[in-house]
């Protein structure tokens, strides 16, 4: 039986621009930047709301982060969205030395992540945007699993004092998150307890992760399931009670192996308790068009590979 | 192609690749309308007349490069490039579909790409650059090749392009003939609403360019304005090209709305009946009921 159930699809970054206007009505001192794809990132429902608080960039990545970064030094909160690939890969230059560097709570709000985005091709999908922004100093990197956490984090990321990187998606995905489970920014949740292994999954692995459980436990395996929302700064303690307790890890994500959550869990665990580690992601090449679910299972991020990873490290289990 | 085809038919051929994009799209059910349609006339007069090529060697060492720097434009280069022989016209059903070679932007040569790509484009901004340079490196080898470079208007907002225009200028590339798809519209709204471009000529002109300015629908005008500026020494060449975005098909025309979504099947039917048919045959005929089927791809 599934441990949590799709109440309904909808869209992680419908859940961001929702939560945008909330924002706005409470605090006056929220502006967003536009980069010309305001109806995709649903950066539209603020533009529509508060009009001059909405501030068009054009399609200028660069400017748009460094304009983010002046707002920040007037005393404003900016959000900056645009698709993953544009918000990391063209200006990542700005956002090391005028957000990172200088420190800034800029907000960059990316959605389109990942290979689920699909049919629009390889150069559309950023599957090296945690990578490049875990490696910036003071860069927090966050990526809700559904529409639900996609609001609590957005609106967590307003009190949130370093620069953070929000990842989300495009397509409609399942909804089974709770109401009122709080959401603590570099706080993991633990969503199903196990003890032969556990499986540490973020954005939209999450989901592939229950469904991959729910194969695992008819099978008698006893799976940990973690939620990684935030995979700078990790939640070590967590992380480390899990390697103690099952002996056994996989990570699952919707991005390239290095560098990524899996990287991150890896970093820690050689440090402190080596534990037999496999690692779901993409492998170390660019995708290609497709559906979002036939791209999942080309690239060996779906359901089935979350399955035979854990099958994988049980047999490595000592 | 042994005869170049005048301008009467040069017109047909656009009229029918803007059939085969409006099919291209109603079978992938994603992809961009507006500008594609756009820029039809260009597109066939660009490969049935001005660019020097060879579709049975798409590397030919002669080639006039050409460059979509706004590649979510590619659905009028895959049906030119089919109707110019450089893929089979069948395999237009495979746009955006997984393990085909037409991608949503185009891939790079070496994996999906198609004949005729020379790079990968996508991420807008790219492509002044990537022409520049390849300009200078024929010019290094005293080479007469010309480069073309296609650019959305909306395009321009990105700064790489800019850096570009001034290296252009400052090195006078002048086997460079840059063309802008001035249709006025990009994403969010018309571009003077997103972010004012005008006075765009003068821009290009302070930057050390030769600028011209045509109708972009206009064969005949467009491939006039071509001549002249492959006659333009000294500096590189831009022409602004005043087109109308999703061009041919009443309810797109001029209408930002239709820049990123394909029509459905009902406006299909009818972009179709507007369009009319042509001698040149549609490359797959639908019954409405079925999906076509799908044809393999190398
Ligand atoms: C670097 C980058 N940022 C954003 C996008 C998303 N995008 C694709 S097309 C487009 C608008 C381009 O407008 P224009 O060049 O005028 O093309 P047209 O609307 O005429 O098709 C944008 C913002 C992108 N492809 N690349």
């Amino acid at each position: 039986m599934l441990k949590y159930q799709s109440r309904e699809l909808k869209a992680t970054r419908l859940g961001f621009g929702e939560t945008l206007v909330e924002l706005g009505h409470e605090n006056p001192d929220v502006v967003v930047l536009g980069g010309d794809v305001t109806g995709s990132v649903k950066t539209d429902l603020f533009m529509k709301a508060f009009p001059d608080r909405f501030l068009s960039v054009g399609v200028a990545e660069q400017d748009m982060m460094g304009t983010a970064a002046g707002l920040a030094v007037a005393g404003k909160i900016p959000f900056a969205s645009t698709y993953g690939e544009f918000a990391v890969g063209r200006p990542f230059d700005q956002i090391r030395q005028s957000i990172a560097y200088s420190r800034l709570p800029v907000k960059i709000c990316a959605s389109h992540c990942g290979i689920t985005v699909g049919p629009d091709g390889a150069t559309h999908q950023s599957l090296e945007d945690i990578g490049l922004m875990r490696l910036l100093p003071h860069m927090t990197v966050a990526t809700p699993c559904d529409y639900l956490e996609t609001k609590k984090l957005v609106r967590a990321s307003i009190g949130w004092k370093h620069p953070i990187y929000i990842r989300f998606f495009r397509d409609n995905t399942p909804v089974f998150t709770g109401e009122s489970t709080r959401l603590e920014i570099g706080k993991a949740d633990t969503l199903i307890e196990g003890t032969d292994l556990t499986i540490i999954a973020c954005g939209l692995q999450v989901w592939e992760a229950i469904l991959a459980e729910e194969v695992l436990a008819s099978e008698g395996i006893s799976v940990r399931l973690i939620n990684m929302h935030t995979i700078k700064p990790l939640d070590n303690n967590i992380v480390l009670k899990a390697a103690s307790e099952t002996g056994a890890i996989v990570t699952a994500e919707d991005h390239q192996m290095q560098g990524g959550l899996g990287g991150a869990v890896a970093e820690l665990l050689a440090q402190n308790i080596p534990t037999p580690q496999e690692f779901v992601a993409v492998r170390d090449t660019f995708g290609e068009s497709g559906k979002g679910d036939e791209l999942m299972r080309k690239y060996g991020i779906a359901k089935d590979d979350i399955v035979k990873a854990a099958r994988r490290v049980l047999a490595r289990k000592k | 192609m042994t005869k170049k085809p005048g301008v009467g038919e040069i017109q047909v051929i656009a009229r029918q690749i803007r059939r085969d994009i409006i099919k291209m799209l109603m079978i992938s059910k994603s992809g961009h309308s507006g500008g594609p349609l756009g820029l039809a006339d260009i597109f066939a007069s660009l490969y049935f007349d001005v660019l020097s090529i060879d579709p049975q060697n798409p590397r030919w060492e002669g080639r006039d490069y050409f460059f979509l720097s706004a590649g979510h434009l590619c659905p009028v280069w895959y049906a030119t490039l089919a109707r110019r022989g450089f893929i089979p016209i069948a395999e237009l059903t495979t746009l955006r579909k997984i393990n085909g070679r037409l991608q949503g932007h185009p891939a790079p040569p070496w994996t999906h790409g198609v004949p005729g790509a020379e790079i990968a484009s996508g991420a807008l901004g790219q492509g002044l650059s990537i022409a520049v340079g390849c300009a200078l490196g024929l010019r290094l080898d005293k080479k007469p090749n010309r480069v073309y470079v296609l650019h959305g208007d909306g395009e321009l907002d990105e700064g790489q392009i800019w850096e570009a225009i001034m290296t252009a200028g400052h090195h006078k590339v002048d086997k460079l003939i840059a063309i802008v798809d001035r249709n006025q519209c990009q994403i969010d709204n018309r571009t003077e609403n997103v972010m004012e471009l005008e006075p765009l000529v003068d821009k290009w002109k302070s930057f050390n360019w030769h600028v011209l300015e045509c109708d972009g629908n206009d064969v005949a005008e467009f491939m006039q304005t071509v001549r002249q500026a492959q006659e333009l020494k000294g500096k590189p060449s831009v022409i602004i090209a005043h087109t109308l975005m999703g061009k041919g098909v009443s309810f797109m025309e001029d209408d930002y709305r239709w820049h990123g979504v394909p029509p459905n099947e009902e406006q299909g039917k009818q972009a179709l009946a507007e369009l009319g048919p042509t001698p040149y045959g549609d490359f797959v005929e639908f019954d409405w009921e079925r999906q076509p089927v799908e044809i393999g791809v190398k």
